[in-house]
């Protein structure tokens, strides 16, 4: 079997896989790095979001070898020394979540989307921009209102 | 998903070779239209041979009168790209339309026009500008290139290098999208140019299509009140659970008149 090797929230790893892993399987399977989810498995719900060289991408529809000498961030890898990143903190703030299966995604993709629009986010912006993400639960609002407050002080931090 | 040998060539001669070293041997680009048909177990192949190493197919240049743009550049660098601002800013527009943000940071423009969805986004932009798609062996006009549904002219083994649009006077691209998925039940991307008007449609049809009666109204006169009198036959649209074809052919000239309301 070929082998794949790819740096994961910032420890090298290396190992064999079928052509057809991907990359989500990667990281739950061979990683037991489960806070990645998969909701759909059809590249609808965003729930398997993580990055990938720094760009939010859904896991679930990415093959593991296709991530050769990638580098991959995943919820697991945001937190610092048991401290909370400012967008986790701020869905901890605002209760953006109630079951939390979509949550480890949309946090994912609201760094994603800081990323590209910057840190003073309206409303708009960030439900517009969070078309790729599907939460059964919230109703969004609380969600909207975290990654408002947690682009925020991801600027102040 | 049926397992399958994966190669990642570095070069596109290394590239051509290996998708012509078998019938079934499949290009994979974002993988974001290939991997789930994969899934679905709608197709099988014995290898997939992944271009995502050729960084030479990834950017946007101008060039003159035309841009460039990378066979494996994805959406979001499109919509992102000052150079397509400036140039063509209705095809910016379009490419940040497409899908999510999550699809957009993966799913590649030669992906798209390969694949041809006939409700994909870029082959209205791409007929609309009358673009050229270039590949490893010849340069194809957009006009003789989308031949159906999930048809194309490209043969087998032919890998879609770059897109060359010449950059028109003025542009605009309107869509009735699709809730869930954004892909288009209506896209019509106007353009006026030096030889004239383009107008086409996808989502509304099996291909995307040129509008000629539209085309000839614009080329009168290029304002929205031109279409007033244009009327689309709902013989041979789509029909499905989005739309029913009169609401489609009804959506045509409503989208076209959106877009020459936004052309720049
Ligand atoms: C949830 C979701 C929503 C979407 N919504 C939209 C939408 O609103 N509008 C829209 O237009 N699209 C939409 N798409 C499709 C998306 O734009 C895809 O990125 C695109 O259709 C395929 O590009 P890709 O790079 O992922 O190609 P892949 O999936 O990797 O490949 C697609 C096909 O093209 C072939 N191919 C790839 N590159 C080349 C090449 N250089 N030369 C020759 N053949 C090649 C492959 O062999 C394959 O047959 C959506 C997709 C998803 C998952
Ligand atoms: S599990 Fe990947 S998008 Fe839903
Ligand atoms: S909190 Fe349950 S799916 Fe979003």
């Amino acid at each position: 079997m070929p082998v794949v090797t790819m740096t994961v929230n910032g420890q090298r790893v290396s190992a064999e896989v079928e052509g057809r892993t991907l990359l989500v399987q990667f990281l739950r399977e061979h990683l037991r790095l489960t806070g990645t989810h998969v909701g759909c498995d059809t590249s609808q719900c965003g729930c398997c979001t993580v990055h990938v060289n720094g760009q939010g991408m859904k896991s679930c529809t990415l093959l593991a070898l296709a991530c050769e000498g990638a580098t991959i961030t995943t919820i697991e890898g945001l937190a610092v020394d048991g401290k909370l990143h400012p967008m986790q903190e701020a869905f901890h703030e605002h209760h953006g979540l109630q079951c939390g299966y979509c949550t480890p995604g949309m946090i994912m993709s609201a760094l994603d989307m800081v990323r590209r629009k910057g840190n003073d986010l309206d409303e708009s912006t960030v439900r517009e921009q969070l078309s790729g993400n599907l939460c059964r639960c919230t109703g969004y609002h609380n969600i909207v209102k975290a990654i408002q407050a947690g682009a925020a002080a991801m600027k102040r931090s | 998903m049926y397992d399958f040998d994966y190669h990642r060539p570095t070069s596109i001669e290394q590239a051509a070779a290996l998708i012509s070293s078998a019938d079934d041997v499949k290009l994979l680009a974002g993988g974001m239209s290939l991997l789930p048909s994969l899934k679905m177990r709608l197709a099988r192949y014995t290898a997939l041979v992944d271009l995502g190493a050729l960084k030479e197919l990834v950017g946007v240049r101008r060039e003159g009168a035309e841009v460039v743009i990378g066979a494996m550049t994805p959406h979001a660098v499109v919509a992102a790209s000052a150079e397509v601002h400036s140039a063509i800013p209705a095809l910016a527009v379009l490419a940040g339309g497409i899908a999510d943000p999550l699809v957009r940071n993966r799913g590649t423009i030669g992906g798209s026009l390969a694949h041809a969805d006939p409700a994909a986004d870029y082959p209205a932009g791409v007929l609309g500008c009358g673009a050229t798609i270039c590949t490893n062996k010849r340069r194809i006009a957009s006009d003789d290139y989308f031949l159906g549904m999930f048809e194309t002219a490209l043969q087998p083994g032919e890998i879609i290098t770059s897109v060359r649009f010449p950059v028109p006077q003025k542009a605009g691209y309107a869509k009735l999208h699709q809730q869930a998925s954004r892909f288009a039940v209506v896209g019509v991307f106007v353009a006026r140019t030096a030889a004239g008007v383009r107008v086409a449609v996808t989502g509304a049809a099996p291909s995307v299509f040129r509008l000629k009666e539209a085309e000839a109204a614009l080329a009168k006169k290029f304002d929205a009140s031109a279409l007033a009198g244009i009327a689309v036959s709902p013989d041979g649209l789509n029909s499905d659970i989005h739309a029913s074809a009169e609401y489609r052919a009804h959506c045509v000239v409503v989208m076209a008149k959106r877009a020459v309301a936004a052309a720049a």
